[in-house]
């Protein structure tokens, strides 16, 4: 958008060039009065600039305020728990905390994409600007809160063998292997260090389901489709239970 | 077929001699608690209904009041003397035998609120910053674990409970209550009040 000030010049000039010698020209005005209106203009357009902008900040990714961000964390953590290591309610409710800031987004985006089946974080997701999104994904990376914990103790010896091994028999990489030996992921890859038993269960047993297997809709978790469909049901259990008792 | 009956009524009255002490409504305990708690254990205002509720909720609530940690004027002034003497023992026997009723729903709220209650309760506001309490409570607000059933409690004592908490009144309940309470309107508390006193 042209600012207003440079359009008495160029019409002048126009003005000028097409009637030159047909008309007399109007008295030019006053090179202080262009001065003046062009300073008073370049006012009034920033201060409309400031105000479009501000209104509509959160949907111009232009970043949220503290205050809301802090909102918007308590809100988080009524489900995900008071220092986001998850809560088991009706449904279990995963751990946010340490998580990796890129996964974090990008889960947050399959939700709204529906790559990611889930119609409470649907709706969670779809009221965040990215601005909030990256404050958030920050925030919940920075705790470090100890684990939940609650699983059966008998598992864990056995999932720690798989988690950290593999079973190349059955061609199962090594989680560590992507996930990293302390299981802190990396990158796109997320942390399951601390997270909640039955949550990982849910999510190995019901990856096809509930993971974006569309191919009209390709989402980077079918990386996982093969390993998650092929554990059986102990072995799922065993590897929940060892993640679940990591920091 | 005589000594088959006999033994059979034997069998049934060392069974009824030994049941433990408040598996059924004629013990002690069982008939002081549905004094208030009313005659099914239905509920009898301000006294809300057991019948139902999930046990690990009630023996916790026990514990609490035991303790007098739950410190709401109701609280204070029935439940920390109905509970002073209660051993955790009899409280895990009360928990299970109320849990055992069959509850029903109080459907006393306002009708014209409940569609505004069920859409918070089942999808939440996420631009007011207010959770789905399906997400813990359940689709049909039966609870899980300690998360108690909402579901067909009285439309007093649900506002009521609400409303404490925005009032600083001690937690017990779990650590997000009184957060999640505090965000919701009085209008929003009225309306998940009447939504969940209907659900059955």
């Amino acid at each position: 958008m042209l600012a207003p000030w440079s359009e008495p010049v160029r019409s002048l000039k126009t003005f000028r060039t097409s009637r030159a010698m047909t008309e007399r020209p109007p008295a030019l005005p006053n090179r202080r009065a262009i001065k003046t209106t062009r300073r008073r203009s370049a006012l009034i357009v920033a201060i409309l600039t400031i105000g479009v902008v501000g209104a509509g900040r959160a949907q111009y990714g232009i970043a949220a305020s503290s205050q809301d961000v802090q909102a918007k964390l308590s809100y988080c953590k009524d489900c995900h728990g008071p220092s986001a290591q998850g809560y088991r309610g009706y449904v279990p409710i995963p751990r946010l905390a340490g998580q990796q800031p890129a996964y974090f987004e990008n889960q947050l985006k399959a939700f709204i994409a529906r790559r990611r089946t889930n119609n409470v974080m649907f709706n969670v997701a779809n009221s965040l600007s990215p601005s909030m999104v990256a404050a958030l994904a920050a925030n919940f990376h920075s705790l470090n809160p100890p684990p939940i914990g609650g699983a059966p103790q008998r598992f864990v010896a056995t999932g720690r063998n798989i988690f950290q091994n593999g079973m190349p028999d059955v061609n199962i990489a090594a989680c560590a292997a992507c996930h990293g030996p302390d299981a802190t992921g990396s990158e796109q890859i997320p942390r399951l260090a601390g997270q909640l038993y039955p949550y990982v269960i849910k999510e190995l047993t019901n990856w096809g389901k509930e993971r974006g297997q569309n191919p009209a809709r390709p989402d980077i978790s079918a990386v996982m489709s093969p390993v998650a469909h092929s554990l059986n049901k102990e072995q799922i259990e065993a590897v929940a239970a060892y993640v679940s008792t990591l920091r | 077929m005589k000594d088959n009956g006999l033994k059979l009524a034997v069998v049934a009255i060392f069974w009824w001699a030994f049941l433990p002490p408040a598996a059924h409504a004629d013990n002690v305990a069982v008939r002081n608690c549905n004094w208030c708690h009313g005659g099914s254990a239905e509920g009898y205002t301000p006294a809300p209904r057991l019948a139902g509720q999930r046990p690990q909720y009630l023996e916790q609530q026990l514990a609490y009041f035991h303790a007098r940690t739950r410190d709401n004027p109701f609280s204070r002034q029935y439940m920390w003397g109905a509970a002073a003497s209660l051993t955790p023992q009899s409280a895990r026997q009360l928990a299970l035998y109320y849990s055992s009723l069959q509850p029903k729903a109080a459907n006393d709220g306002v009708p014209d609120l409940a569609p505004l209650g069920e859409r918070i309760y089942q999808e939440g506001m996420p631009d007011a910053n207010i959770v789905a309490c399906v997400v813990c409570h359940g689709p049909n607000a039966e609870g899980v674990g300690q998360i108690p059933r909402v579901g067909g409690l009285a439309y007093s004592y649900l506002k009521r409970r609400l409303e404490q908490w925005t009032e600083g009144y001690h937690a017990a309940a779990g650590p997000p209550m009184p957060d999640i309470a505090s965000k919701l309107s009085p209008d929003q508390i009225e309306a998940l009040a009447s939504y969940l006193s209907f659900v059955k």
